[in-house]
């Protein structure tokens, strides 16, 4: 198709991706609330709205109106470049996920991805290693001591933890033969999926994508009650809403790559008329990814946190070696076979 | 199409301001990023004589030159932090005897 | 319109590196290096070599720079104030730099005639890399594996503290600890 179409039909779907994932992180906020409160035998918000479904609205309001601090001594210009490149990170990796098939409307067809690159999985993965910058940078600049220990513990947990990550996709990334996330999910069809062969990666990963979020239980660079607010102690409003953004973007962005990489994306049973066949894979996907944001919720209500030293100590000496361990076994059988 | 030529303009501008950061600069941290300002500019021109030739070993290279700068960065920054934890300063000025 | 692709992400690489020289603290330095490389990572990209320019990102300013950032962290670099000395330096020195780059520019700029590069005329798949680092380049990967192992355990070494004394058992050690942390402290 023209160029202006590409650009055109592009704009768009990037306009709905972003309306669709920011009201996603408003709500998954709240469902996290509500649903660790009930496992704290107790209701989360229920004032605002009808079962409390217009508190983000309200929180919204809040984190706009809030008087925006700048401390004394910190270094403005990275103070307050540190959050805006957690967001436009967290943001890019949305980019080449896919969430369903191609589909076909109003004469116009698409594939329901931004963009469909033959290293997509490459982009994830440099987009999580430079994610480290947010809060590195975001630490130091504050120009405290809670939120340089609080970088400098968050920086080094997510490095060591991203290398086990990269080793645990290499797994997947062997059997499917391609680096395209959308090549990866269509050598998952016929309920070949990945997490069969590959459940060790895909403990690995999980854990790794647990640590790389910094959530429960590896949370401590952000640990309340311990280092103040950890790297962003110093930040109010609108600076701490967009890390609070970041945060649970990434969280949706490794459910989505566990979700294609391990789950079969968006394969599942089709059935019914045609409209249905370009709907169902889309809501096949959104289950399975609210089944991992579910999980994350889950386990944060449930693990206490690990110690800093603990934390390192596995993520060296276990999840790389047997990471590693994993990557040989299937080269093994990739190639045996 | 762009000619071959502005690519390797492209990477001699970038060694020469490497070559006068690694000259010119005061503390050390900055002579040392200048060092890994001269290797990328050199993997520019290795991965622009690759597409001309149309062989794969220029982006090879360009991956063992990436490998070599990490390790070098390593250990150039260990020794750095050895160093500074001795003489207290930055300034390479102040980094001329072996020994105190 | 590759052309035009090219200036851009040409322009943001050598204010990068320009800036890298004009900033006095270290850390916006490392931050305009990250620049020129993410610009570099999109030159890759023009010239067909997706995988180089992602493992750019990721290796490049996604691990080694952020050691920089770490150890700029660390070791609490402020601003070094300049020599006296350096502005003669910098009055003769930089003209004789500009000399040599144009010299370089124009040896390299004839030299290869008109060859011109055009976009997506050459794609380097990853697959084709692995194959070749595994097949043809095996050597130099076992090598580099092992000057990892040399540099890791060189770096760990290097920058470890000096340890006083060899740790003694526990309940020695809680009987020697006045006496250690007086040596410590020293």
């Amino acid at each position: 198709m023209s160029t202006v179409a590409f650009f055109l039909i592009s704009l768009v779907k990037c306009l709905i991706v972003l309306l669709i994932l920011l009201t996603a992180v408003a709500y998954i906020q709240l469902a996290e609330r509500k649903i660790v409160g009930r496992m704290q035998s107790r209701v989360g918000p229920t004032r605002v709205g009808p079962f409390g479904l217009l508190q983000p609205a309200a929180d919204a309001v809040k984190f706009i109106l809030k008087e925006d601090v700048i401390p004394d001594g910190a270094h403005k210009f990275l103070y307050i470049l540190a959050p805006i490149l957690a967001v436009v990170l967290a943001l890019l990796s949305i980019t080449v996920i896919p969430i369903g098939g191609t589909i076909t409307v109003f004469g116009v067809q698409t594939a329901l991805q931004l963009t469909d690159i033959n290293v997509g999985l490459l982009l994830i993965l440099g987009v999580t290693s430079l994610g480290v910058y947010g809060v590195v940078l975001a630490g130091w600049s504050s120009n405290s001591k809670y939120s340089l220990l609080g970088a400098l513990r968050g920086g080094s947990q997510m490095i060591s933890y991203e290398l086990a990550l990269g080793l645990a996709l290499i797994g997947p990334i062997m059997l499917a033969g391609t680096l395209s996330l959308r090549g990866i999910v269509e050598a998952q069809a016929h309920l070949h999926w990945f997490i069969v062969p590959e459940f060790v990666a895909f403990f690995i990963y999980l854990t790794a994508a647990f640590a790389e979020t910094n959530r429960i239980p590896f949370d401590l660079p952000e640990a309340e009650g311990e280092l103040g607010a950890g790297y962003h102690t110093e930040y109010s409003a609108m600076k701490f809403a967009m890390f609070f953004l970041a945060e649970y973007v990434n969280m949706i962005t490794v459910s989505c790559v566990a979700t294609l990489v391990f789950l079969g994306g968006w394969m599942g049973p089709l059935f019914g008329p045609t409209w249905l066949h370009m709907v169902l894979p889309t809501v096949y996907f959104i289950i399975k990814v609210c089944f991992f944001l579910f999980l994350y919720i889950w386990v944060r209500g449930t693990l206490p946190r690990f110690r800093y030293d603990q934390l390192m100590a596995f993520g060296w000496k276990v999840l790389v070696p047997l990471a590693l361990a994993n990557v040989m076994v299937t080269s093994l059988v990739v190639a045996l076979r | 199409m762009v000619p071959l030529s502005y690519y390797l303009a492209l990477s001699a501008i970038l060694f020469c301001l490497g070559v006068a950061g690694f000259i010119f600069k005061q503390d050390i941290i900055t002579v040392f990023i200048s060092i890994e300002l001269m290797l990328n500019g050199v993997n520019l021109a290795f991965v622009a004589f690759s597409h001309a030739l149309r062989q794969i070993d220029g982006n090879i290279f360009v991956f063992f030159v990436m490998v070599v700068a990490a390790a070098e960065a390593a250990v150039g920054l260990a020794i750095i932090i050895a160093v500074v934890r001795n003489r207290n300063t930055l300034d390479v000025d102040q980094m001329t005897r072996l020994r105190d | 319109m590759q052309l035009t692709l090219f200036l851009i992400f040409a322009v943001l690489a050598v204010a990068g590196a320009v800036n890298l020289l004009i900033q006095r603290h270290p850390i916006y330095s490392a931050l305009s290096l990250v620049t020129v490389m993410f610009a570099l990572a999109v030159e890759y990209l023009i010239l067909g070599a997706e995988f180089i320019a992602f493992i750019q990102v990721i290796v490049y300013a996604g691990a080694i720079m952020v050691l920089f950032v770490f150890v700029i962290m660390v070791l609490n670099a402020g601003e070094v104030a300049p020599a006296p000395k350096s502005r003669v330096a910098a009055w003769i020195g930089l003209p004789v730099l500009a000399l040599f780059a144009i010299l370089v520019i124009g040896q390299v700029y004839g030299a290869f005639g008109a060859t011109q590069l055009g976009l997506g005329e050459y794609l380097v798949q990853t697959g084709p890399v692995g194959n070749s680092l595994f097949h043809d380049f095996l050597l130099p990967f076992e090598v580099t594996s092992v000057l990892f192992l040399v540099g890791v355990l060189g770096a760990v070494v290097l920058a470890a503290r000096q340890n006083q004394a060899p740790k003694p058992a526990i309940a020695q050690a809680e009987a020697e600890e006045p006496k250690a942390m007086a040596a410590g402290q020293r």
